[in-house]
């Protein structure tokens, strides 16, 4: 069985499931946020249900349009907390918050081996940590949180081979977006990624992260690397409950295998509107841009923000170019702070906000205008994600994104540092 | 019986399109129907009649989970999607809300803007009147039918939750 087979079976109480079965598996954790947690909550209440099966699995973030943006996001807010308050759940809002996809695993609440749903459709981060965490919509998260489990049908998996290692300023999102390009955005509809191969044995957690984050862009349910020594040191500490480490057995099938010589990979840059336009960014040619976005649940991790500052310091950005850093969570922010990255940030002409999601889906805190060009480390660059529908949305790594900010237009980082 | 004029649409349609994320504050389908598919087609909600049909390429409703965005195509009076292939989250949410929708290539093929379709769901029969051809989408499996037979996912949690009431009661296991 594939790790993905292999956590279902453990889940719905079977020794083996096949592709294509629909079974009902037990959930270790329903999540959802600000963007999608009332419907879910009328739906709840829809479906006669009083009591969430056990209070102790349901989580609230508080993350998409927080602080509040408006009148309206306020209410939502409170919606959401008057229903944690009277079901005893766990709540997370502004202060102690963070996305929530950097922010559950901080805290320890999704763990290797464990089924994940969430309001929420980057939900496949989790797999990082070898968890089948996948995003669902609100009846579904409602349903969730009144029975403690959830149907599926077994996806079959592909397995990504990751071969050699990468060039500096190459991480985990050029991987991903590479890996996009190559199988399409519909490339593993209805099935699971399995990240493997040296490349990614060496590589570190935060990068993990991006690559399970982004593997919804190419349709899959989830995107999941096998647990190792890594895995274990990140949740050591933070775990507050036992785990599974699951593997995938060596005959496992999958539907099929993709290979990827990583070494002469160069960082790259996915173009309007698709993820899956992604192109090595000395291919980009002339691109001037008025907003560069460091941060989101795909890249707003300590690790993200070093880079990004060791691109910026003693550098300024463009007089041209907004350059709004967001770190991913309160205990992000802190490290950074402590790392002296934010002071970098802020001498380098850079604005950094509170944990959020912000200017990722258009909400707030750097909403794109009409005609203008966005460069964004963050996941999707769809007509209007970030704002006007005129405007043009470019993906790519924090070091291309913070030595794009200094030079006003997409460049690669040794143009900046030098080589 | 669904009848209804077709607005055609292309591979790939991510949610994002169907309904902007901003408006994830939003919860009733008529208000987010009048904002359906603005991004990519500002007069949609002013085009359509109660009881269209919308017909799109591959990866229809790709991207976010957010459920507003079937519940936005319901608002805006759409019966039925019929596309190529379905994002998963994308099914699943249309399924759960009982948004009727439809996998067949062929009818995608073989259907014109604008053209009147008759659509029986319970064969999975697409009968374009319009150009008087007849097309059969994949029957869903039994335990999807299983939901859109109870009426989406409220009302099959509604009675499994009024059956382990009816159990308590009775002292059953």
């Amino acid at each position: 069985m594939t790790l993905a087979e292999k956590i279902l079976a453990g889940h719905a109480g079977r020794k083996s499931v096949q592709p294509g079965e629909f079974i009902t598996v037990k959930v270790d954790l329903v999540m959802s946020t600000d963007a999608t947690g009332v419907i879910s909550v009328q739906q709840f209440r829809n479906m006669g249900a009083e009591k969430v099966f056990d209070p102790a699995k349901v989580v609230l973030v508080m993350d998409h349009f927080v602080p509040s943006r408006n009148l309206e996001s306020t209410e939502t807010v409170k919606t959401l907390r008057d229903f944690a308050d009277r079901q005893g759940i766990l709540f997370y809002d502004v202060g102690r918050s963070g996305i929530v996809h950097v922010l559950l695993p901080e805290q320890g609440l999704v763990l290797p081996g464990d089924v994940v749903v969430g309001g929420d459709s980057h939900t496949c981060t989790y797999g990082a940590l070898g968890a089948l965490a996948t995003g669902m919509g609100s009846t579904d998260i409602a349903f969730a949180m009144a029975f403690g489990e959830t149907w599926m049908k077994v996806p079959a998996s592909i397995k990504l081979v990751y071969r050699g290692q990468p060039a500096r300023w190459v991480g985990g999102k050029d991987l991903i977006l590479s890996t996009i390009a190559q199988i399409g955005v519909e490339g593993a509809n209805y099935q699971v990624l399995e990240f493997t191969g040296e490349a990614i044995e060496t590589l570190d957690m935060d990068d993990r992260f991006t690559m399970a984050n982004m593997a919804i862009e190419a349709g899959a349910k989830a995107g999941l690397f096998t647990p190792d020594a890594r895995t274990v040191a990140y949740v050591q500490g933070r775990a507050k409950r036992q785990y599974t480490i699951y593997q995938p057995d060596p005959d496992a099938a999958y539907a099929r295998t993709v290979e990827f010589d990583v070494s002469s990979l160069e960082p790259q840059v996915a173009l309007p509107h698709s993820p899956a336009n992604a192109i090595p960014v000395s291919h980009a040619g002339t691109v001037e841009i008025d907003q560069a976005v460091i941060g989101s649940c795909t890249n707003g991790r300590l690790n993200d923000l070093r880079t990004a500052a060791k691109v910026l310091a003693g550098r300024q950005v463009h007089p041209r170019v907004r350059c709004i850093v967001v770190p991913g969570s309160q205990e992000v922010y802190l490290m950074a702070l402590r790392e002296g990255h934010i002071e970098t940030f802020i001498k380098s002409g850079a604005v950094v906000s509170t944990p959020t999601c912000g200017p990722c889906p258009g909400g707030h805190m750097g909403v794109v205008g009409a005609g203008e060009k966005c460069l964004s480390t963050t996941n999707r660059n769809f007509v209007g994600r970030m704002g006007s529908p005129q405007a043009e949305i470019y993906l790519a790594n924090p070091a291309v994104v913070a030595a794009s900010a200094v030079y006003g237009r997409i460049v690669h980082p040794d143009e900046v540092i030098g080589k | 019986m669904i009848k209804g004029r077709v607005h055609k649409f292309a591979d790939n349609i991510d949610t994002d399109a169907i309904i902007p994320a901003t408006l994830a504050n939003l919860t009733d389908p008529d208000i987010l129907g009048r904002h359906c598919m603005e991004n990519i087609d500002p007069d949609f909600g002013k085009r359509i009649r109660s009881g269209d049909i919308i017909v799109a390429g591959s990866n229809f409703g790709c991207g976010s989970s957010r459920e507003i965005a079937p519940w936005a195509i319901k608002g805006a009076g759409i019966t039925c999607v019929i596309a190529k292939s379905f994002a998963r989250i994308f099914f699943r949410n249309a399924i759960n809300i009982a948004l009727p929708v439809l996998e067949c290539p062929a009818a995608v093929e073989g259907t014109a803007d604008h053209d009147l379709l008759e659509i029986d769901l319970s064969r999975g029969e697409i009968h374009n009147l319009s150009q008087d051809t007849v097309f059969t989408a994949a029957p869903y499996p039994d335990f999807i039918a299983e939901l859109v037979t109870a009426g989406g996912l409220v009302a099959y949690a509604r009675e499994r939750l009024k059956n382990i009431e009816k159990c308590k009661m009775q002292n059953c296991q």
